[in-house]
């Protein structure tokens, strides 16, 4: 098999709102290979997150899909996943045996109700023909495997006695217990401490070489590209600027936004030897303006750098 | 928890002897008293009694005592067990109570479950349906249950009954089984009767519960772990049961104490106009006669109830949500 895991070609996603259509994604398309980490990187509404939740189709009722998706699971036939229904019962199939999910909030991902391993277990129940104590022996193993310790009485406590990094470890856990060939992690590690962002991160590194699947990591930040990533696609705009190799797009990069996004590290220094130096600031935006405030304090953007 | 459990029951007991001195003093506001107010009722028939009779019914009464000492009688008599007499029925305030509470509850407890069982489904399908014509359908007429007061209800459902069944809903039994020890068949005949009650009490809750749940599992269905448990593929159903509705529904679960004392007071008036054996009929007619014992005993009798039922709304909350569990551990 030669294909790439996932290819996405031309999807589109648009938003129905009450102010008319929003373009949130526009055309994009690349691939995932197999057996690899392939980060997706740009600002904040650049539409990397509706990228990732379109891959697993849970965007909100208002989105409308177009293009393709294409998934060529190992062991099974192709499956384009925009043409799916929702009631289709391969969907469930998709959805966390296939492909599983990292969220970007671990304080609020788990259910505040119910116990770590009653939640970890239910992917198992979901997906295969097991009774509970399997499901919950695999869940503890699993739960080892993320790195969390005196297992045996975590998987009877519940998410809020928890610290953040523990809950994004059993949230990981959750998302591999189906050994799916395709693990996305939306912003993974954002809502976490420095010193814990790097432990997850290598354990997603690690994890993903010990069961030989593919990672799909969206992430605002190119000094985890870099760690983590063999492949990088940068997003802008609901577009796709420039897509590589890392070592490719990050030594060479060939799009101008790449260029400014890279100039943009604190304390990065571009080929040029030269750090960044903002000019031309422009395009005025009144801020704080409205019925009850007469005065408006005018912000500015820059617009070009000067590198 | 049995800390917990143990601070909460002391807890009650200041609640209780405050509501006690509230609730005895509220019926002591209005001028005159029992002897009066038998005098004004025997005048309207033309007898007069001289003034010494008058002094010795209300010495007879302990009438002529101050007030705190008549509220310590009362209070240490209520303590135990005894809740004095009644002036309007010539009988032991424990003898016309105790049977009244119990259908009072049953009533109560019944209606709560028909609102509950009606609304909550409607209430998760209008949030999972956000904005349908069925949505709106409901919301309607909710609000027209709300807006329209419990007796009028009673009325026109007496109204229809009547003229289009020729069927006499009032009173709990039907005239035959009034006074027969309890059977099969006088057990039938009170469910025949119950619904209306529960019917006209339920509505009344109904649009405020079903626009409540709604609105908490709006919430609910827009939070990271529903879509984390959809990430993982929980089936739809499954997973809306599961995960939000199991949360949205806790703060049901911890009003049910204050539901009761609006469910109490909303009898009360239709259990006039439906003429219940319930305690609301009974209430009413003690406070405009001023039947001190049976006014006080039956107000506090319900205060201590809600009390009851505030704690073990709390304690079900605590069983539900281990979040609550363990904050009071």
């Amino acid at each position: 098999m030669s294909e790439s895991l996932l290819s996405i070609k031309n999807l589109s996603v648009e938003f129905k709102t009450e102010l008319g259509k929003v373009n949130a994604l526009n055309e994009v398309s690349f691939d995932v290979p197999r057996n690899s980490i392939t980060a997706v990187v740009g600002e904040s509404g650049s539409g990397k997150s509706v990228t990732s939740n379109a891959i697993l189709r849970l965007l909100p009722d208002t989105a409308q899909i177009s293009g393709e998706i294409i998934l060529n699971p190992q062991g099974e036939d192709p499956l384009n996943i925009t043409s799916l229904d929702e009631r289709d019962p391969r969907m469930q199939n998709l959805r966390g045996g296939l492909v599983s999910m990292v969220f970007q909030e671990p304080m609020t991902a788990l259910s505040p109700v119910h116990r770590i391993g009653d939640q970890v277990a239910e992917a198992v129940l979901c997906h295969r023909d097991v009774s509970p104590e399997v499901a919950m022996a695999e869940a503890a193993t699993m739960l080892e495997q993320v790195g969390l310790t005196e297992v045996d009485k975590k998987i009877r406590m519940y998410p809020f006695e928890f610290s953040g990094g523990m809950r994004q470890r059993v949230v990981i856990a959750m998302a591999l217990i189906c050994h799916p060939q395709l693990l996305i992690c939306d912003e993974p590690t954002t809502a976490l401490d420095v010193t814990i962002q790097a432990e997850i991160l290598v354990l997603i590194k690690s994890l993903q070489r010990k069961l030989n699947n593919s990672v799909l990591f969206i992430t605002h930040d190119l000094g985890v590209v870099a760690q983590i990533a063999d492949r990088v696609v940068v997003m802008y705009d609901g577009q796709v600027m420039e897509s590589g190799s890392v070592r490719q797009v990050l030594k060479n990069p060939q799009h101008p936004y790449t260029r400014h996004l890279l100039a943009s590290i604190p304390g990065a220094v571009t080929d040029s030897g030269s750090q960044l130096h903002a000019a031309n600031w422009s395009d005025g935006a009144p801020i704080g303006a409205g019925t009850f405030l007469a005065d408006a304090e005018e912000g500015r953007q820059v617009r070009e750098f000067s590198q | 928890m049995r800390k917990y459990v143990l601070r909460r029951l002391l807890g009650m007991i200041p609640t209780l002897a405050i509501i006690s001195i509230l609730v005895f003093t509220v019926i002591q506001l209005p001028e005159g008293d029992i002897v009066t107010s038998t005098l004004d009722r025997l005048s309207a028939t033309g007898v007069d009694l001289s003034d010494e009779r008058i002094q010795n019914l209300r010495a007879q009464y302990n009438l002529d005592q101050p007030l705190f000492v008549q509220y310590l009688a009362w209070i240490g008599n209520f303590i135990t067990g005894d809740m004095g007499f009644s002036y309007l029925y010539a009988q032991p305030v424990n003898e016309l109570v105790w049977e009244r509470l119990g259908y009072t509850l049953l009533i109560t407890v019944c209606a709560l479950l028909f609102t509950w069982l009606l609304a909550l489904p409607i209430g998760i399908y209008s949030a999972v349906r956000q904005y349908s014509i069925a949505d709106y359908g409901f919301t309607t007429i909710g609000l027209i249950g709300l807006a329209t007061p419990n007796f009028l209800i009673a009325l026109i459902l007496m109204y229809l009954g009547y003229t289009w069944f020729g069927l006499s809903f009032g009173g709990l039994f039907s005239p035959e089984f009034l006074n027969t020890p309890w059977s099969w068949a006088r057990f039938v005949d009170m469910l025949a009767h119950l619904w209306i009650p529960v019917v006209v009490i339920g509505t009344s809750g109904m649009a405020i519960t079903m626009r409540l749940m709604r609105a908490n599992l709006l919430d609910e269905l827009k939070k990271p772990y529903v879509i984390t448990a959809r990430a993982k593929g929980v089936p739809p159903l499954k997973l809306l049961l599961k995960y939000p509705v199991r949360i949205a529904i806790n703060p049901f679960i911890s009003t049910i104490g204050l539901l009761l004392p609006a469910l109490l007071s909303g009898e009360a008036i239709v259990g006039v106009v439906l003429n219940l054996p319930t305690t609301g009929p009974l209430l009413v007619q003690s406070l405009i006669t001023q039947d001190m014992y049976l006014a006080g005993s039956l107000i506090m009798l319900l205060s201590v109830l809600t009390v009851v039922g505030m704690l073990l709304s709390d304690l079900l909350l605590a069983w539900v949500d281990p979040r609550v569990r363990y904050e009071r551990a």
